[in-house]
Formats: C-alpha cells, sequence, structure tokens
C-alpha cells in the first residue's frame, strides 16, 4: 500500500529545485477562497500539484507549506495519511483495483491475479515502460457490478480477467 | 467541588476536572499515555478506562475513558473492576505489538512511563506472534535522538511540540499502523524546546542525545535540587551526576515558574562543567612567561595571603553570574566600597531601574505561571524567546488563553484539548511585540513592529500617554506609530488583566521608562495588570540588588593605580568591555586573583587562578528576573572521583583567604552562615535565608537522599583508585546526603525534591506523586521567596513619577550603522557557550541588515562582510530581514564585541572569508 | 458500442419509469430510463425547487425543523439518527455564528453504491434538500464532501450548482426570500474514516482526518469552531418531498410495514440474478428486495447477508423475513446501515471474507486510537492464520476478545466497533468455519511469521 512506506520516504527527501507552476499556485491561492483558514486548500494544493507531475514531488511540501502559510510537517501529514496523494513517482495511469468485501465475493482475486500476471507488477508497483501503476482501492461503490475497477478517470465493471486486454489497449 | 464516588469510597475533587485529572490529584492510580497534565485530554491511548455507573442502583454500568468524562458531581466510578482491568491490560497488549522491548539498550529504561504502565497493568505475557513494523529514524539534530521503532503513537509529541511550543516542523505521518512522527525531512528540530520530547514522550522514541553520549540510567545518577544558570528566569533543575560529571539535566517541576518545560538552552547547556580545560587546581603564574604551575593549596594560600596584606588597596570584582555568598564573601573581603558588581554600567543602570519599577510602578510582578493568566501583552524590546526562553512559551499559553475563554463559552472544559483548539482556531488574545527582528512569538501576535530601539521607546511613551493623559505626550510621532500606539493602548485598557514585558537586552533606559510609564499608566487607571523585566544572567537581579560599583569604575580604580590588587570572582571581563579597557586594568595591577570554573581570558592572566565551584559542585543563592531567590544544591564531590582536584564554592575559598590574610587559621565555614551574613548585611536581600530550609532540616529525622535507593556501583565505582571504598562525602552546608540513605519520598511535604521519583512511577510523570494535585504546587509548597515587591503605592504618587527621557526618532546613517545586539537563546550566553551541543544548534554567526540598506550597499543574503567599530574588525555573514529597520546592523550576542550595543559601526566587504569552525563561542576577542 | 464502452459502470436503478410515479417514489420518479441527467429545466418541469420557494421566507425553520422530526426521516448514512433531531441540536442565535451545511458524499461503504446514482442522475435534488436544510440550520455555506472516485458525480454537481446559482437559486436573496446561501463541492483524497462526520470535518478543514471527540457536537463546535450539521446525501434528497408533500404523506409511504418514514433506496450485490438497486417504501422484508433480485446465480443457496454495508453484521436466511429498518434489524443483533445487501453463498468462505473485510478496516483505520490502530492489524494476522490453516489453539477466543474489546465506546469512534460486528456475528453463526483453520498446539511464537500485511 502506498502509504506503507510514504511515512519513511520522507527521510529520503530533499525539499531542493522545485518550483510551484505559476497557474498551480493561483490555483492553489483561488482554492482557499473557499474556506475560512488556508490550511483547508492543503488537500486540493496536493492534488493540484499531483494533476501536474502525476505525483507530489518532495519539494513541492515545503513550496505548498510556504503558499498556505502553514507549517511543512503538516502538509506532510496530510499528503502521507490519504490514499490518493502519492508520494512516490506513478505510472502513465493508475489502475485502482477495489479489493472490498463485494467485489471480493465476485471474483477480484481473480482479476487481481489476472492483472499482477497481465502487467507483471504487484501492488504498489509500476510497469517497466511507466504505463501502469497499481494500487488497491477500497469500495468503489460499483458493487453490482463487481469486480470493478478504475483507470484513470473512469470505472469500469464487471471486469473478467479475459477483458483485461481490450481494456488496457485503450490507455498508451 | 464535587463528590465522587470510587470503588465505594467517597472524595471531594475539583468539578472542574476531567477524572482521570481527579483521581491522580486524589492519589489513585490510572495509567495514561496521551493525557499530561500541561496538555489536557485527547482520548487517543484508550489506556485510562474505568468503569462508570448511572446511579447507586446502576449495578452494571459501562466503561469510559477517565480522561474524556468530566469529574460531575455524584459521578460513580470503579477503577477496579474487573473488565476495566483486563481492558486496560488489553490496550497495553496491543501498544506493544510493535514495541522493540529493547529496554535493555534503551535510554528510556527505568525512567520510562511506558514500563511503569506495563507494570501497572500487569500485562506480562505476549501473545501476538507476527511480525512487527518496523520504522527508519531521522537525524534530529544535536539535542534530540530518534527511535521510531519504540513509538506507541500517543500523539503527545506533535501536541506538545506544535500546538503547545508552536513549531512547524514535526508532524504525524502516514496512518493506520503506519503513524510516524518526524520532520517532513531529516534536520535540526527547530523549536527551542524540542528538548522537552524527552519527558513528553512516554517512551523512547525521543531521547537526550547529549546524555546518550555518556549514558548512565536514572537509578545510577546522584541528583541535587539544581537552579538553571544559563538565563534569568530561576528554572528549577534536577542536574544528574555520575563519575564526577554531569551527565543530563531533567524538568524539576516548580509549579510557579517553569512547570513541566525547560527551554533547550537549560537542558542542554550543561557542558562546560564537564569540560576538561576547567582549572582543577589552583594555578600559580598566569602572566609570567611559561605555562602556569599547579600550586599547591597552603603555598596558594599563603601566597595570595601576604599579596593581599601587601596590597595598596584591593578591588573585587562579582558576577551576576556567582552566587548572592560568593559576592556577598568577595564584598567581606574587600569591603563595600571596594566591590563592583562586576557587571557594566550600562547595563548596571537599567538593573538597578529594573529594580526601581518593580518596586514603584504600582503593578505586581507575575510569576510565569500567573503570566499565562494575562489577556492582552505588550512586548517592549524584547525578544523572550531569545532572552528568557521559558518566559516566552508561557507567553504563548498566556495568548492562547482565548482558546479556552472561547471554549468556555460554549460549556467545553478546558482539559478538552482537541476540542478547544477547534474553537479557538485563530484567535488569540492580543499581544504586542516591539522588537526589529522577528521572533519565535511573532505567528501569534496580533502585531510585531519592526522598530528601532529608540523609537520602541516612543511606541511605549506613546502607549502610556494613549492610557493616561497626565503622561508625557511624544512629539512628532508619526500617524503609523500614532495608530498602533492607540491601539495597543485600547487593547491594554480592555483587557481584565494586562502584561507589560520588558528588559535590558537593548540596555535602553528609555526603553524601560517607557515600560515603567504604561505600567504606571494602568496602575492609575487601576488595571490588575503585571511587568515583568527580563534580566540577562542567573544572578542579575541577585547583585543588581546587593550593589557596587560598576565594571568601568573598578577597572578605573586600578588603570588610574588607585589600586593594585585585583580579585575577580567568575567573570570573563572581555565578555563585557573593550580588550583595550580590561587589559589596561590588568597590566596596570600589580597582582591579579581570579576565581572561576572555566578558563577563560580573564582566567589565563591571573597571578593565582582558584578552581571555583559550578552549580554542579557548589550550593548558593541566585535571585531570579521575578525577584525570587532560589537556592542550589550541590550535586557531586569532586574530590571522590578525581582526589587531586581541589574545587571549592568561591565564597570558601575567599573565607579562606580572609583568614590566610588575616594570617589567622582558616576555621570552618558553612553556607547557612555565608548567606545569614549576606542576608543580615544587606537588607534588600533579608528575605533569602527563607529561599530554602537550612543544613538543619530533616524528615523524619532524616536528611534527603541525592540518591535513588537503587543507586548502584557505589564501591565498584572507585575500584580502579583505592580497593576500599571510602566514607561516603558529607555535606556541612545542606539538608541532603551524598548517598542513597536519608529520605527521597513522597508522603511527606517537602519543597526540595532532588529526583522524583514514586513507587511504580519511574518516569518524570513521577512529579505528580509530589503535588497537591496534578500541574499544582509542589505539597511542601513552591521553592524560593519572592524579593521583589511593589511598595505600596498611591496613583498620586506613581502618576508624579512618571519618566520623560522620550529620546528623539531614529534616523538612519549609513556611514555610522547603529548596533543593535540581538540575544540568541543558541550561543548568546557565556558558559553554555562554552557547551558542544549549544555551539552545534547555534551554527554560524551572522549579521542582520534590511533588504533596503543591502540593495543601496549591492549586498546579497549570505555575502560575507566587515563590520568595524572602534577597531575591532568582525566578518560575518550576512542575513537580509525585509522587516528589518534601515540603518540598523544586528549582531547575535555572543558574536557582537563586549560593549557594542547601541555603538556605531562602518561597513566594508569582507576582508577575508573565515572559516565558521574559527569561531569559538565563549571565547570572543581578544 | 465498443466492448470498452459496455465495461463502463454506470448505476442500474432495475425500476423502469412507469413503476416510479411522484407520490410513490419521492427519490427516483423524475429519473430517466436511458439514465441521462436530470438538469435544472427538466428538473423544474417536474417540480423541482418547488419546495425551496414553498419553505423559503414563507416558514419559520422551527417549523421546518418539527416537519423533519415529525416525518422521522432518519439518517441515511447507516446510523438512522433521525435528521430533525439533529437540525434541533444545532446551535442558532444572534450571539452565535452561522455554520455550515455539509452533505456527506463521501460514499465508501462497502457494498453501497447508492449516493452515486443520486448526484450523478438528479443533482439538483440533493442541492435542493440543501438549501432547506441550510434555512432550518441558519448555514451561511454548504459543502458537499464527495469522494474524490466519483468523477461523473463531481462534473454533474458542478455543472448543477452553476445552473442553481444563475437561476437564484443559490447566492444571495435565494428566490426572493431574503435567505443568503451557497455551495461549494469539495473531492477528498480517498480514506473511508472521512465518511464519520467528525472526520469528514478534519477533512474539509485540510487536516489529517482523526474524528473529533463528542462532546461537542458539530451543532455546537463544527468546522472551524461554527455550528456544522452532517446529513448523508439520500436523507437530505428525502427534505424537499418531505416539506412539499407533508408529514401525513411521508409516513405513508412506508404505510405499516415501518414507523420510519418515507422510501428507501435499496440495493443488492454479490451473486444475484439482478444486481442494482430499488426505491421502495421503509421497511420491506428482505425476501421481497431478494425476488426483485432474482434470487442468486445458477440456483446457489444463500448462506448469510450484509444487511447494509461491510460494518453491519451478518444475518442468516431465515432473517430476510424481517422489515428492512433500524428498529428491526438493529433487534436481531445487526444495523441496516444503508440498507444494501450483500449476499453471500455457501459456497463461499467465511474466513476468507472476514479476513478480506478486517483487511480493508485495518488499513482505513485513522490511527488515531490504539484498539483500532494496534488492534485490527492483529485481527487480520489472526485470521491470515486461520485461513491458511495455521491458527493456533485458543486464537478464536483471542478473536472473540478482540471484537468485543472493539465495541461502542472502548474506541474512539464507530470505525473499530463498524469493524468487530460483522466478525463477532460470523465468529457466532459460522464458528465451525473458523475452527476449520486451528491446526496447531497453543505454541510461544510462530517458526515461520506471516508477513506484516501481506494477503
Amino acid at each position: 500500500m502506498m502509504n506503507e512506506t510514504t511515512a519513511t520516504q520522507t527521510i529520503a527527501s530533499d525539499g531542493d529545485g522545485f518550483t510551484l507552476h505559476p497557474e498551480d499556485r493561483d490555483a492553489i491561492l483561488h482554492e482557499c477562497g473557499h474556506f475560512e483558514q488556508p490550511q483547508a486548500a492543503c488537500i486540493e494544493a496536493l492534488k493540484i500539484v499531483q494533476r501536474r507531475h502525476g505525483w507530489v514531488p518532495d519539494g513541492a511540501i515545503q513550496a505548498i507549506a510556504d503558499t498556505l502559510g502553514i507549517g511543512p510537517a503538516s502538509v506532510e501529514g496530510v499528503a502521507t495519511f490519504y490514499s490518493l496523494v502519492f508520494r512516490q513517482p506513478v505510472g502513465r495511469h493508475v489502475i485502482l483495483l477495489c479489493d472490498s468485501s463485494s467485489c471480493f465475493l465476485t471474483g477480484y482475486e481473480t482479476l487481481r491475479d489476472a492483472l499482477f500476471h497481465h502487467l507483471g507488477i504487484e501492488f504498489g508497483q509500476t510497469t517497466e515502460d511507466g504505463r501502469f501503476t497499481l494500487l488497491p482501492v477500497c469500495c468503489l461503490g460499483g458493487c453490482d457490478r463487481g469486480p470493478v475497477l478504475m483507470i484513470d478517470d473512469e470505472t469500469f465493471g464487471p471486469v473478467r480477467p479475459e477483458d483485461l486486454e481490450t481494456l488496457l489497449e485503450a490507455w498508451s | 467541588m464535587a463528590t465522587i464516588h470510587v470503588d465505594g469510597r467517597t472524595y471531594e475533587v475539583d468539578g472542574a476536572d476531567n477524572l482521570l485529572q481527579a483521581c491522580l490529584s486524589l492519589g489513585l492510580d490510572i495509567p495514561y499515555f496521551c493525557w499530561h497534565p500541561a496538555m489536557g485530554s485527547v482520548g487517543a491511548c484508550r489506556q485510562c478506562a474505568v468503569r462508570q455507573y448511572k446511579d447507586e442502583d446502576d449495578t452494571r454500568g459501562m466503561l469510559v475513558m477517565s480522561c474524556m468524562t468530566p469529574a460531575r458531581d455524584q459521578t460513580r466510578i470503579s477503577i477496579d473492576d474487573e473488565e476495566a482491568r483486563r481492558f486496560r491490560a488489553s490496550v497495553i497488549e496491543w501498544l506493544m505489538i510493535n514495541h522493540p522491548h529493547d529496554c535493555p539498550v534503551c535510554e528510556e529504561g527505568g525512567h520510562c512511563h511506558l514500563q511503569d504502565m506495563t507494570v501497572m497493568t500487569g500485562h506480562d505475557r505476549r501473545r501476538y506472534r507476527f511480525r512487527k513494523r518496523t520504522h527508519r529514524n531521522q537525524y534530529l539534530g544535536p539535542f534530540i535522538a530518534h527511535e521510531m521503532n519504540r513509538c506507541i503513537t500517543c500523539y503527545r509529541c506533535v501536541r506538545f511540540y506544535n500546538d503547545y511550543a508552536g513549531g512547524d516542523d514535526l508532524g504525524a505521518f502516514g496512518a493506520g499502523d503506519n503513524i510516524y512522527f518526524g520532520r517532513q525531512q531529516e534536520g535540526v528540530l527547530q523549536s527551542e524546546f524540542s528538548g522537552n520530547l524527552t519527558e513528553v514522550c512516554p517512551t523512547g522514541v525521543f531521547t537526550d542525545q547529549t546524555h546518550s553520549d555518556h549514558y548512565t540510567r536514572k537509578w545510577d545518577l546522584q541528583f541535587a535540587p539544581g537552579i538553571c544558570h544559563q538565563c534569568a528566569v530561576g528554572c528549577n533543575i534536577s542536574p544528574g551526576e555520575r563519575y564526577g560529571e554531569i551527565r543530563r539535566i531533567e524538568n524539576r517541576f516548580h509549579g510557579e515558574v517553569n512547570g513541566y518545560f525547560l527551554c533547550d538552552r537549560g537542558r542542554f547547556g550543561y557542558g562546560y562543567v564537564n569540560r576538561d580545560d576547567r582549572p582543577l587546581q589552583p594555578l600559580r603564574g598566569g602572566r609570567g612567561d611559561g605555562r602556569p604551575k599547579i600550586a599547591d593549596l597552603d603555598d596558594a594560600l599563603s601566597h595570595a595571603g601576604s599579596a593581599l596584606r601587601d596590597a595598596r588597596r584591593v578591588i573585587g570584582i562579582g558576577s551576576p553570574r556567582a552566587s548572592l555568598e560568593s559576592n556577598h564573601q568577595l564584598c567581606r573581603l574587600v569591603g563595600e566600597e571596594n566591590f563592583s558588581t562586576g557587571i557594566a554600567a550600562g547595563e548596571l543602570e537599567c538593573l538597578t531601574l529594573m529594580n526601581t519599577l518593580q518596586r514603584e510602578c504600582g503593578l505586581g510582578t507575575p510569576t510565569l505561571r500567573e503570566v499565562e493568566e494575562h489577556d492582552a501583552i505588550l512586548v517592549l524590546g524584547e525578544d523572550p524567546i531569545q532572552s528568557a526562553a521559558r518566559l516566552g512559551l508561557s507567553l504563548r499559553q498566556a495568548v492562547l488563553g482565548r482558546h479556552r475563554e472561547l471554549a468556555g463559552q460554549r460549556g467545553i472544559p478546558d482539559w478538552n484539548a482537541e476540542a478547544v483548539k477547534t474553537i479557538g482556531q485563530d484567535n488569540y488574545h492580543p499581544l504586542f511585540i516591539a522588537w526589529p527582528a522577528a521572533t519565535g512569538l511573532d505567528s501569534v501576535a496580533r502585531s510585531r513592529l519592526a522598530l528601532a530601539p529608540d523609537d520602541i521607546a516612543r511606541l511605549g511613551y506613546a502607549v502610556a500617554a494613549f492610557i493616561d493623559d497626565t503622561a508625557p505626550a511624544v512629539e512628532g510621532l508619526d500617524t503609523a506609530l500614532q495608530d498602533a500606539a492607540r491601539e495597543i493602548a485600547c487593547a491594554l485598557l480592555a483587557a481584565r488583566r494586562p502584561l507589560v514585558v520588558s528588559g535590558g537586552s537593548l540596555e535602553s533606559t528609555a526603553i524601560l521608562g517607557a515600560a515603567g510609564n504604561v505600567a504606571r499608566a494602568l496602575a492609575r487607571r487601576e488595571r490588575d495588570g503585571g511587568l515583568l523585566l527580563v534580566r540577562r544572567e542567573a544572578n542579575s537581579t541577585g547583585v543588581s540588588l546587593m550593589g557596587g560599583l560598576s565594571l568601568e569604575r573598578a577597572l578605573d580604580e586600578l588603570t588610574a593605580q588607585r589600586a593594585d590588587t585585583l580579585v575577580v570572582l567568575e567573570n570573563d571581563l572581555y565578555q563585557r568591555l573593550p580588550a583595550a579597557r580590561v587589559d589596561a586594568a590588568l597590566q596596570a595591577s600589580q597582582y591579579l586573583l581570579v576565581l572561576d570554573h572555566q578558563t577563560t581570558p580573564t582566567l589565563r592572566q591571573a597571578d593565582l587562578a582558584l578552581p571555583a565551584a559550578s552549580f554542579a559542585e557548589g550550593d548558593g543563592t541566585l535571585v531570579s528576573l521575578e525577584g525570587r531567590a532560589q537556592r542550589f544544591f550541590q550535586v557531586y564531590e569532586p574530590r571522590l572521583m578525581r582526589p587531586e582536584t581541589r574545587i571549592h564554592e568561591s565564597w570558601r575559598w575567599l573565607h579562606a583567604l580572609q583568614a590566610s590574610r588575616r594570617e589567622q587559621p582558616i576555621d570552618d565555614i558553612t553556607l547557612d552562615a555565608v548567606t545569614r551574613d549576606c542576608a543580615e548585611t544587606c537588607p534588600a536581600l533579608a528575605g533569602i535565608i527563607e529561599a530554602a530550609p537550612g543544613a538543619d532540616f530533616r524528615v523524619a529525622g532524616l536528611k534527603l537522599a541525592r540518591e535513588p535507593h537503587r543507586y548502584s556501583g557505589r564501591t565498584a565505582m572507585r575500584a580502579n583508585q583505592h580497593v576500599s571504598e571510602p566514607r561516603s562525602p558529607q555535606d556541612p552546608d545542606t539538608p541532603f546526603a551524598y548517598s542513597m540513605e536519608g529520605y527521597s519520598g513522597f508522603d511527606r511535604p517537602r519543597q526540595q525534591v532532588a529526583f522524583a521519583w514514586a513507587p511504580g512511577w519511574n518516569s518524570p510523570q513521577a512529579w505528580n506523586k509530589f503535588t497537591d494535585e496534578v500541574g499544582g504546587h509542589l505539597t511542601g509548597g513552591d521553592p524560593g521567596v519572592r524579593l521583589l515587591k511593589p511598595a505600596p503605592t498611591d496613583t498620586g504618587k506613581t502618576g508624579s513619577a512618571y519618566t520623560t527621557n522620550i529620546p528623539t526618532t531614529f534616523t538612519t546613517d549609513r556611514n555610522q550603522w547603529r548596533i543593535v545586539v540581538l540575544p540568541a537563546l543558541f550561543g548568546g550566553e557565556e558558559t553554555s557557550a562554552r557547551s558542544q551541543p549549544i555551539q552545534e544548534r547555534g551554527g554560524d554567526a551572522r549579521m542582520t541588515l534590511s533588504s533596503a540598506d543591502a540593495r543601496a550597499l549591492d549586498i546579497s543574503d549570505g555575502d560575507f562582510v566587515t563590520a568595524t567599530l572602534n577597531g575591532d574588525a568582525l566578518t560575518l555573514g550576512v542575513q537580509l530581514d525585509p522587516h528589518w529597520p534601515d540603518g540598523l546592523l544586528g549582531l547575535p550576542a555572543g558574536t557582537a564585541p563586549p560593549g557594542s550595543q547601541g555603538a556605531g559601526a562602518s561597513l566594508g566587504p569582507a576582508a577575508s572569508q573565515p572559516a565558521p569552525e574559527s569561531r569559538q563561542p565563549g571565547e570572543v576577542h581578544p | 458500442m465498443s466492448r470498452i464502452d459496455t465495461l463502463r459502470y454506470r448505476s442500474q436503478l432495475r425500476q423502469h419509469a412507469d413503476e416510479r410515479k411522484k407520490d410513490t417514489h419521492p427519490l427516483t420518479w423524475r429519473l430517466n430510463d436511458d439514465g441521462s441527467p436530470v438538469w435544472l429545466r427538466e428538473y423544474q418541469e417536474k417540480d423541482g425547487y418547488a419546495a425551496v420557494r414553498k419553505v423559503l421566507g414563507q416558514k419559520s425553520p422551527d417549523d421546518v425543523i418539527a416537519t423533519m422530526k415529525e416525518a422521522n426521516v432518519r439518517g441515511r448514512g447507516g446510523a438512522g439518527f433521525s435528521a430533525g433531531v439533529k437540525w434541533s441540536l444545532t446551535m442558532r442565535g444572534d450571539d452565535i455564528p452561522r455554520g455550515y451545511l455539509i452533505c456527506n458524499a463521501d460514499e465508501m461503504e462497502p457494498g453501497t453504491f447508492k449516493d452515486r446514482l443520486l448526484m450523478e442522475q438528479q443533482p439538483h435534488l440533493l442541492i435542493e434538500g440543501m438549501i432547506l436544510g441550510a434555512y432550518a440550520n441558519n448555514s451561511r455555506f454548504g459543502y458537499i464532501f464527495l469522494r474524490g472516485e466519483y468523477v461523473d458525480a463531481a462534473h454533474a454537481l458542478e455543472r448543477a450548482l452553476v445552473e442553481a446559482r444563475q437561476a437564484g437559486l443559490l447566492g444571495s436573496d435565494i428566490v426572493g426570500s431574503g435567505f443568503d446561501f451557497d455551495i461549494a463541492l469539495h473531492t477528498g483524497a480517498g480514506r473511508y474514516i472521512c465518511g464519520e462526520e467528525t472526520a469528514l470535518i478534519n477533512a474539509l478543514e485540510g487536516g489529517r482526518a482523526n474524528p473529533r471527540a463528542k462532546p461537542p457536537f458539530p451543532g455546537q463546535s463544527g468546522a472551524w469552531g461554527k455550528p456544522s450539521v452532517v446529513n448523508n446525501v439520500e436523507t437530505l434528497c428525502n427534505v424537499p418531498a418531505v416539506l412539499l408533500n407533508g408529514v401525513a404523506w411521508y409516513q405513508g409511504l412506508s404505510g405499516d410495514l415501518s414507523d420510519d418514514g418515507g422510501t428507501k433506496l435499496y440495493g443488492v450485490s454479490g451473486h444475484a440474478q439482478r444486481t442494482g438497486l430499488w426505491e421502495l417504501p421503509m421497511g420491506i422484508p428482505g425476501t421481497e428486495l431478494l425476488d426483485r433480485a432474482g434470487g442468486l446465480h445458477d440456483g446457489k443457496q444463500l448462506k448469510a447477508w450484509l444487511p447494509g454495508g461491510a460494518s453491519t453484521g451478518f444475518l442468516l436466511p431465515e432473517h430476510l423475513e424481517l422489515a428492512l429498518d433500524f428498529d428491526t434489524i438493529g433487534k436481531a443483533g445487526s444495523r441496516m446501515g444503508t440498507g444494501l445487501l450483500t449476499l453471500v453463498t455457501e459456497d463461499q468462505s467465511m474466513v476468507s471474507l472476514m479476513r478480506n473485510l478486517e483487511t480493508f478496516f485495518a488499513r482505513e483505520s485513522c490511527g488515531w486510537c490504539t484498539p483500532c490502530r494496534d488492534g485490527l492489524p492483529w485481527t487480520v494476522r489472526l485470521l491470515q492464520a486461520l485461513e491458511n490453516g495455521e491458527g493456533a489453539e485458543g486464537e478464536l477466543e483471542l478473536l472473540d476478545q478482540l471484537a468485543a474489546d472493539c465495541g461502542p465506546g472502548l474506541t474512539f469512534c464507530a470505525h473499530a466497533p463498524g469493524a468487530a460486528m460483522p466478525l463477532s456475528s460470523a465468529l457466532r453463526y459460522f464458528r465451525h468455519e473458523f475452527e476449520q483453520g486451528v491446526t496447531r498446539p497453543p505454541q510461544p511464537a510462530h517458526a515461520d511469521p506471516i508477513p506484516v500485511g501481506g494477503e
């Protein structure tokens, strides 16, 4: 799981060499307008950075802290808490595979093994060609059509191992 | 008050408490982790479960967390309840799942709250049979060692570091069972209070790195009640010794002063006591060519005796870092007219003025605990976090008081920490800081006015005039300052208890006069306020109350040949006045006798240097900035481990010198005798006898033990020197014994507690056993006696006493930069600056310039620049501050040449770039 | 239609337009059979925002709250707490600052897929419910806390919010009533715990989503210390019809089936023929739902079922006769939760399923309190051991105790109790399955420890 490593990831980090894209900076400051306190824009800020970089580089933590005028530790605290904020590089596309009860009862494990085999990776890993990162996710709210998975912004289900070929082709 | 029923017995408790607090205050043991008396409850660890019953008829009841349950009247609970016990044991079992059980190699072992609680709950069988989760650790700087695998995730560290102390570089990361407490990236913890993590952490995640470097278990340490000598706040400390070395310093609870917390200078600055270049024996011939020679005791004394006999006139220079007793004994030796406080004239003038103000301004001087009750604060010309750190921490709690106030309005109890924080958001009691540089309190301040010293004074006078129109008005004040002054005045007047904080950091009588006027004005408007004035050194207040010549006057007597012999007491004159002036006086003197515990430039030149005791090897009395006289007690007898040493308290040396000068046999003298003589001689100090019990104090007929019951190796630790164990040293001066024999319990009231230990309570949490209620006061009363009491004033009198020395506004002159010496917590104090960890933490000194000035001089951040003032050249890297007032040059104390406060300097490009390590803090000039 | 399009997920409301009537299906009657969203024009043509026009400025907030109480609209997020009572506890008054109305759209309870239908296909119903809720609670601003994965719902809500603002239904002086209120959409970044109302508030404030202690309740001190109300999507979607048609009508919807008023979005997942959603009167028996779902795949037998998500207790086939409402299911030793059934067939292992459920709860623990943070992962390891036939004697009793120690009141919030309920019920009903995993005598330590976190 991502959060297994994020906490210790922070150790290796060096804050250097990251500058917040002006657009992202504006977007973050605009987001502050919705809330009583700038801290509230923290999660959105991380997602804004992630939209541009695919993940949240170490240097972004201090940059966001400075933009919001809050402590870097609290930004990292938030970044490492939420499972959809990535503190490690990910592939061009992120596959979220629902591993919760309904999907589990309707073939999650078969689909998971098929994905492992098809992509040659396990959870938390990225394919060598940098195309896919595979992560488990809790209930995607598609229980009536399990097993369900998400690729980037799109949800699919029920997905059978034999569907993977066609399905994954669409994401280069 | 409320009546509660615990396991069938009835008790009276404070209804405002939660059940955990209430029960602990009653002496009933309930295990806990996340709750802390100073930080309240958050209900995270679930360790303090008890069974609560609705009423008399309710036989089933339900388990509740006592820390989150109010101690309402007629509450019925059971601590002994079978299921509650079992659940509490389960909690420990869960906490132990990933705990490494590395107690034998863990620095926390022996004073570990987790160990205590584990024993208390009776959990002793491991059923978890799977692999443990592990973490990597971080480098956190020279003070704190990090071992995350021991963490039980109680969240105390981040709650103290961020919420209580205002840090922002320690966080909780991750989620689930993978929570990590550390920095966003490796590096030095930035908070000035990080050391408290070692006591706040219930186990060994954050431990004292300086202790780890020469580690000893708590039970093997010898303790005595100490007073921190590293600033004027007078925090109570519990220094621990082994093998003739101070091994660590822990907080010693004081209900009115430091409570549960110390600053990092006080905790980690003790290294100078262990320096191997300390004078251990009398040294002769410092001024002769060749190295000074070790002299044996009798030679030294007779030599000094005859020198003093032959002297035309002997000048004695005392010291604000030495005890009252030592200063008094020097005064006895040389006579009042020849005694100097050892303090430079400018600072001395400020100190005298501060004493006067605290007696006559009409407002009382609050203790740190009382500071936290004030609801509007003006800090005039001080940076408390740097000049009196523990005070700064209390000021922060004062402004956070607004959170508790708002919570109260919604019926949320003070102890419900997270709820209080939520309702409080960023609402604080008003705090105004007038100081040129950024301060650690800016984040909770209504405003920080970056002003030059003279303008800080003008602001203060203006505030006073707004509060009371009979106070002198300030001419030509610009509108910005007008408005600021009006806002401050309104806030102070609107407050229930306004507080004015100022001090001598900028050596400006104008600023102090202004602070005094604000205080007087508030007093005339009958405000129940306070005035707190920051002094620089541990005994600045005491020595200024004792009185004596300024250092300049004393030196002039020698330079002008009106005196030929000089005795210097625990004072490095080169720290206080320009080298040339000191050199002249020392060269003019026929005979120089120096007593000190550090090898200073002054001591190196002594004809006779006598090894004095530091706070660790001697007893004495200090007076803190709140005017509290407090006694510190000798921790260990250096001769036990190093028989060759001849270290004695200066007052003992000086008594011996007096005798040998008179060619009399040296009779015994005790601390109590000197203290009494000092009190009788100096009316202002009459109270100091009461500062602590005398040597004849006993508990149940017993002396007080310096060592815990389990102290081990007493016979072995000297075995390399002699097969037979010598009789343990005797202590004629204090009620303490150099052994584990004697009283060390908690059940009989006493105010002098060397170390906190109670059965089942080995960690610092044991202090709760020594207080009347958790977070309250020591059962024997908080140590010390207040000397500076406000003289009864009628408002008319205080009104007439308004000061009028209002300076003109500061004007920039780029040929003459006005130097502002900035107090520096790390490196800014003489003795602690000689400790390696403090030097490491302090880093490289920088000089501060305004961005505008830098642009004009074409200097950018980090450039090296040379400042020249009366001949001395000082080259430092530049640090730019956008808010820093133009025309000022900021130099950190400890690096700034002595006497440069307020002086003028010229700036030029760096002659050469000095390597960082070339700068030796504590060894400035010549 | 390409294969990929057929794989694309879309909500399945299993009732046709001819069944869904205005006076019997207040939540879904406006929906189109083809699932195309109901935008503002269509929504207003179908009585949309009529309740807002009827209530704002016409009725007092206290009337609104009284009506909600009387209608007994119970929280559809799973707890079943009366929305009216909750609203009546919100601090209001001249000396109290106006607070927030927060919609809990963080649908993440395993087995639950109802709110997404309402948000994707009829966003205005939610917005209307929020306006009415804000009016009753004197809220100055509203937030929809939507889980980040609900991308389609986010698009729909964004568009609907713009439409509503342009139509003067959001912003200042709504429909000329003088009442000001607006809504912002806030998407989360993952974490089941955000569904807990106080954790959700901490997430909204941009912090770590640790729950808060109660008291103080959000109604006293919620987001940024202001009085705040947190309601589930479906709950808020019930409000307009209640205020438009009145208490009697709403109570009549469930008739004699249940004291809880109104209808409920029920659903079925698992190995049933026709899984999906139905809007039915509150209190219909599980048998009816199973019939509508066409029974199980190729004649499989039902072994157990979860009435409303992973945090509810297992029930047996015979319990299908019971009325699906909060009190009845509660008396049967479980909770109705979200009312979406998860079916377990007799050929599926309860041990494996429990391992899966507990892995979920352990992973999603926020890490604040000890029993949840450290107790649940231990439960997972024990279940893994049993599943692998490596359980040791005494470990079933240990599981019993771990479940008991995670009970209500012992942990900081309802997360761990939610994990304990299915576990204790599974251990009660299917103990033999767990006993089969016990193969070892009690032993001090495992020779070959099972790696932490590994499945």
